[in-house]
């Protein structure tokens, strides 16, 4: 459509010309300066093959304020960053200086189809129906109707390869009763007097090393890390448990190292405040007051284990963690 | 002089007399500091280094912490210094060498400045301190083999890593660089940091830091550890800037600003039209 036959033509503002379309001049300059862009590209494709081939991973090149770059790094980002941006570039120039820019109206029209193709396309469904038989013969209509419902069905079945269900693997840790805590890595027993106070020690079950090995994965390592903290006895205002047998041995308290909020491993523990940050999410928990969180986005406190001392003098489990560790689930109840 | 006198109603007459008197405060003070600098000459032998000690400790240490090093507590309950009793040489040595302490002014945190007292000096603070109680000197100064990661297998270096990131990556970030801590506090980065000062660090647990004491962090874990740490600093970084390795917000905001300013631009480009 030409802006001689648009009939709102008279609305636009007039068109000015740029100077390519008055200058030769400047016409043949937009010229080259689009094929000199094109001609970057392919240049710049080729240097990104001989710099992929020639220049070795190991090269770094030292850079002002960069410092120290991987020389092929480098060299194939910018060459393919310029062999990529150029072809465009180079396309945006040539419309923009070179082809037509004369201002264009373009008319809408109605969307609907006219009545006759209407008619036509009612008539060929209906002539489909009749012919097929679907309506005439209602047997084949509903046994279809029956696989195409059942065909679903196997997907519904391959979902169960998504299982097991966990069952009951989410209430429970592999803690027992009398179980060692080992420091995390190390694994080494702990002795009470073997933490000062502010002490912040890592720990994992004792025997975590051969239940990973049997089971082949990482789920109990999952959810029974803890934390042991040690501090001033007068400085813990509450703890978990019964008020007549507290969890905390002399001070030293363990908690699950899995925050509430999303399961974190949570063990920025501030040492004069007593407050433990989770680092992804500065869910902050109080451990001189029960755990309970005094910010962020954890909804429960962390559960605290119960410890005490075996007859060796090791830190012992009293047994596995009251509540389920880690965050919410939605039959957690 | 007259010409001295002559501008001495003008505007800026205040402002200079001002400076000049500014000047010469903070010069006689310098000299006055190194003077007594050069009084403290090294001593070896320990009744004479507690003494010097405790020279010291009166003069620089002891209004926050006490003249006894007990620790100074106001009625209403807040801690102007905490006691000194039973802290030990290695948390002197890290507090006073790294220049934390003399805190220059109360805050969240005591950060890392140029030392105030040369290392014989903080060797005699040491030993004041120690002398304080001698039934429970605290920890000790680690000794050099203690700290030296020059040995470590490529397997030690990795347990390095696993100990590293089981208990110091969640305030120190994964690469080293340190992090922010509540209320203004925030864990220091770990690079170019000397060994004997990493060390002392997890011996002692300085400020908000926990205690990691030898026994359930053995000296060759924090062996391995001090490894790993210094094996970050040689780290090479492929891509050129390490945006600080602080992780999605740094490179997030690169990608926000430039590149999308990038894109931006290229769209005003292509929606102008040409001449």
């Amino acid at each position: 459509m030409s802006i001689e036959q648009s009939p709102h033509s008279e609305d636009l503002p007039p068109h000015v010309p740029r100077r390519a379309d008055t200058d030769p001049r400047a016409a043949k300059r937009a010229e080259r300066q689009v094929g000199l862009l094109f001609i970057a590209s392919s240049l710049a494709t080729v240097g990104f093959v001989a710099a992929y081939v020639f220049i070795s991973t190991e090269d770094l090149l030292d850079l002002p304020f960069f410092g120290n770059v991987s020389t092929s790094n480098l060299a194939l980002g910018l060459l393919m960053a310029v062999a990529l941006f150029a072809i465009g570039a180079g396309a945006i120039h040539w419309a923009k200086k070179l082809m037509s820019d004369v201002e264009v109206i373009n008319e809408r029209h109605p969307e609907g189809s006219d009545e006759e193709s209407r008619a036509a396309a009612l008539a060929e469904y209906e002539r489909g129906r009749d012919e097929s038989g679907f309506a005439r013969r209602p047997f084949i209509r509903n046994s279809l109707l029956l696989s195409l419902a059942l065909a679903g069905i196997p997907a519904v079945v391959l979902l169960r390869d998504l299982g097991p269900l966990p069952g009951n693997a989410l209430r429970h840790t592999m803690w027992t009763e009398d179980m060692r805590i080992l420091t995390a890595e190390t694994l080494q027993p702990i002795r009470p007097e073997d933490l000062e106070i502010g002490t912040l020690v890592s720990g994992v079950p004792e025997g975590i090393d051969l239940v990973l090995e049997e089971e082949g994965n990482l789920n109990e390592l999952a959810k029974a890390p803890v934390i042991l903290v040690r501090m001033d006895p007068e400085d813990i205002k509450a703890e978990q448990g019964p008020a007549d047998d507290p969890w905390g041995y002399e001070g030293i308290l363990c908690f699950s190292k899995i925050c509430t909020h999303v399961g974190c491993p949570i063990s920025l523990y501030e040492q004069q405040t007593h407050h433990l940050l989770c680092p992804c999410h500065q869910s902050t928990f109080d451990l001189t007051d029960a755990a309970n969180v005094i910010f962020g986005p954890a909804a429960r406190a962390l559960p605290q284990l119960a410890i005490s001392v075996d007859t060796d003098g090791y830190l012992v489990a009293r047994g596995d963690f009251s509540q389920p560790v880690g965050p919410s689930f939605w039959e957690r109840g | 002089m007259t010409a001295l006198l002559a501008r001495r109603r003008s505007k800026f007459a205040t402002a200079a007399v001002l400076l000049v008197a500014l000047v010469a405060m903070g010069g006689a003070y310098s000299v006055a500091t190194s003077a007594n600098r050069a009084q403290a000459a090294p001593r070896t032998e320990t009744s004479t280094q507690v003494e010097q000690g405790k020279k010291l400790f009166l003069e620089g240490c002891s209004t926050c912490h006490g003249a006894g090093g007990e620790g100074n507590f106001q009625p209403d309950g807040t801690v102007a210094g905490p006691s000194l009793i039973g802290v030990g040489a290695a948390a002197v040595d890290f507090q006073v060498s790294t220049g934390r302490m003399p805190l220059a002014n109360p805050g969240a945190q005591a950060p890392k400045k140029a030392p105030i007292y040369t290392p014989d000096e903080v060797a005699a603070l040491a030993a004041y301190i120690v002398s304080l109680s001698p039934a429970d000197p605290g920890p000790a100064i680690p000794t050099p083999d203690m700290y030296d990661y020059s040995n470590l297998t490529p397997e030690e270096l990795a347990l390095g890593g696993q100990l590293y990131r089981a208990n110091c990556a969640a305030c120190h970030n994964f690469a080293g660089e340190g992090g922010a801590l509540s209320a203004g506090k925030y864990a220091p980065t770990l690079m170019e940091v000397e060994p004997r000062i990493i060390y002392e660090a997890m011996l002692t647990g300085p400020q908000n830091m926990p205690v990691f004491p030898d026994t359930t962090m053995r000296v060759e874990d924090k062996q391995a550890i001090i490894g790993y740490i210094k094996s970050l600093e040689t780290q090479p970084n492929p891509g050129g800037i390490d945006l600080g390795r602080l992780g999605p917000v740094t490179e997030g905001l690169l990608l926000w600003t430039l590149g999308l300013g990038l894109m931006i631009a290229v769209a005003v480009w292509i929606g102008v039209k040409a001449k």
